[in-house]
């Protein structure tokens, strides 16, 4: 409690959420990559953000910046690094099953089925096996893939696979939703449709969500708050709100405030004037 | 639409699917067929009106007559019984010792480390040569067989399993990774399924070894099989016998091998159809 408390009292700023207690902090979080022959590559530099509790944040930035990095260090993935990670207020030592992580690549087992990919967390924590059959049932619906239960991953569609990877990270409840770029093999239209949906997931499922994305546009429609990444070394350079309302349409990129958000974040990354805005996936 | 001419439909479309497979069989069998009716058939006419030395290459027919008195008279079955039986065991024990020290060295890298010498020096030497030794060790019954197929067919499961294990995608392995999955937990869900294409690819090789290894074995000493049947009708200079135990061994064979094809199919249902990693 006092840890928290102490959190808030720190001068914020904006990397801080606007509201409720931070689910995940992270504090002067650093890492370097030992290479071949003794070089040492410096991926993160002193990375600090906060996210609150039920809240949407994207992380945008240029490619090799160090996205992937700080999102395997969330799942657990990494362990040596310096600074401090904690989710729900316990610092993190390795995977927690607080967290709920999508790939770039659905990364489903070809031999299983939808339903039997979306249950395997269940079959590794030992969940009840009723309860989370029913469970992968309901997710497989809210993803909208009713019907494909019995499917394999390769009678799918790169979207459907994605979809599949989407409610097999939530077939756990975790309090924490990392996707890396999920959508980034799919075409624009697929991937607006997706970015439309997963906000409805989010909204429906109250989770706290943590996106990386190379679209600004996918990050200002999706998110309450926007992190802007540099490289060499990555840290992060600005924390951008959002301050639409919700529930947002594909429509929104003809608001005022929609573009306005997204050229901002464009000019701190390339410095240019951005051109139009044409699509969501853009 | 009526049921009944919804049924109709549905034969009418059956029998067109029923013409078409026929079809496609006729195309793909007709050219091996035919090859065959042609070999067969010069090679009998040489043999009756050519002169070819029945010695050296009796007539087709000659060989079937003795390939249908080998199974009248009980002989064959009973000797193809005895050397099915030991290239099966051979073929079991090359199949667990394979994968199951496979599947160790890739988890244990000590393990790995200490046996690659020895490993290799093994796989470099000719297993055929140590049949006679094996003989002594093992004597004249089924089992020194047996040890002669599964020490020839256990590299190839070794390998291929090694390659498999190590060959998965870290993506996949991430999957678990992050959920705190065990060790034996990310190999029984991923790791063994997913190097199950390579395995399949070596087990292939391996039910061709594992006769080669109980013929041979038989050829060196033993009581009974094929290899010494072979033996016996070659020292009488029955020569078309000898082919038809040749013609039975190849049909053998290719039955463990269409075996294996079916067993792959039904467990590798989700990987296409050529040995070696999967796509999706
Ligand atoms: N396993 C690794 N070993 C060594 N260096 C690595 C490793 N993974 C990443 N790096 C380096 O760390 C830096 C950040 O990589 P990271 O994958 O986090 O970038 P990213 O922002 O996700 O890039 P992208 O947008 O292209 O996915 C890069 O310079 C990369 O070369
Ligand atoms: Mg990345």
């Amino acid at each position: 409690m006092t840890a928290i408390d102490d959190r808030r009292a720190q001068p914020g700023g904006l990397n801080q959420p606007r509201d409720g207690t931070p689910l995940i902090a992270v504090r002067e979080l650093s890492k370097v990559y030992p290479m071949a022959k003794g070089e040492r590559v410096q991926a993160l530099s002193r990375i600090n953000m906060e996210i609150g509790q039920g809240e949407f944040v994207s992380l945008v930035g240029p490619s090799g910046c160090g996205k992937t990095t700080v999102l395997r260090i969330l799942a657990g993935l990494i362990a040596d690094y310096t600074g401090d990670v904690s989710v729900s207020g316990k610092s993190l030592h390795g995977p927690s099953r607080e967290v709920g992580v999508v790939f770039q690549d659905a990364n489903l087992m070809p031999w299983r089925t939808a339903l039997a990919n979306v249950l395997l967390p269940a079959e590794v924590l030992g969940l009840n096996r009723k309860q989370a059959r029913a469970r992968a049932q309901e997710l497989l619906s809210m993803v909208g893939l009713e019907g494909f239960e019995r499917k394999l991953p390769g009678e799918l569609s790169g979207g459907m696979r994605q979809r599949v990877a989407i409610a097999r990270a939530l077939i756990h409840d975790p309090a924490v939703l990392l996707l890396d770029e999920p959508f980034g093999a799919l075409d624009a239209m697929t991937r607006d449709t997706m970015n439309v949906e997963l906000a409805a997931i989010a909204a429906r499922s109250k989770k706290t969500v943590f996106l990386i994305t190379h679209s600004i546009a996918e990050a200002v429609f999706l998110s309450d708050r926007v992190l802007v990444m540099s490289s060499r070394p990555g840290r992060i350079v600005e924390v951008i709100p959002v301050q639409l309302p919700r529930p947002r349409g594909l429509d929104i990129i003809v608001d005022l405030g929609f573009a306005a958000t997204v050229l901002r974040i464009r000019r701190l990354l390339d410095g240019d004037t951005a051109s139009a805005l044409p699509s969501i996936a853009h | 639409m009526s049921r009944e001419a919804r049924g109709m439909m549905s034969r009418e479309a059956r029998r067109l699917r029923l013409k078409r497979a026929a079809r496609r069989c006729f195309a793909a069998l007709w050219p091996p067929l035919a090859f065959g009716a042609l070999v067969l058939g010069g090679w009998e006419a040489g043999a009756r009106w050519g002169g070819l030395d029945p010695m050296m290459l009796p007539a087709p027919s000659e060989i079937a007559e003795q390939f249908q008195l080998g199974f009248a008279s009980g002989l064959y079955p009973q000797h193809l019984g005895v050397t099915l039986l030991q290239a099966m065991i051979g073929f079991g024990i090359a199949i667990c010792a394979g994968v199951g020290i496979g599947a160790l060295i890739s988890a244990v890298p000590l393990v790995e480390r200490t046996l690659n010498p020895f490993l290799i020096a093994f796989e470099a030497m000719p297993k055929i040569a140590m049949a006679p030794l094996v003989i002594v060790w093992f004597g004249y019954g089924i089992w020194s067989k047996v040890v002669l197929a599964a020490a020839i067919a256990f590299f190839p499961v070794l390998v291929s399993t090694i390659l498999g294990l190590r060959a998965c995608e870290p993506g996949r392995l991430d999957v678990l990774r992050c959920l705190g999955a065990s060790r034996a937990q990310v190999f029984r869900l991923v790791r063994l399924p997913s190097a199950l294409p390579f395995i399949f690819s070596g087990i292939n090789v391996a039910v061709v070894f594992v006769l080669l290894g109980a013929i041979v074995g038989e050829f060196v000493g033993a009581k009974a099989g094929l290899g010494t049947l072979i033996l016996a009708a070659n020292e009488n200079l029955e020569t078309a016998r000898v082919f038809s135990i040749l013609a039975l061994l190849a049909g053998m064979g290719m039955l463990l091998h269409f075996g294996v094809t079916a067993l792959r199919q039904r467990l590798l249902f989700w990987a296409g159809p050529q040995a070696g990693p999967p796509t999706a």
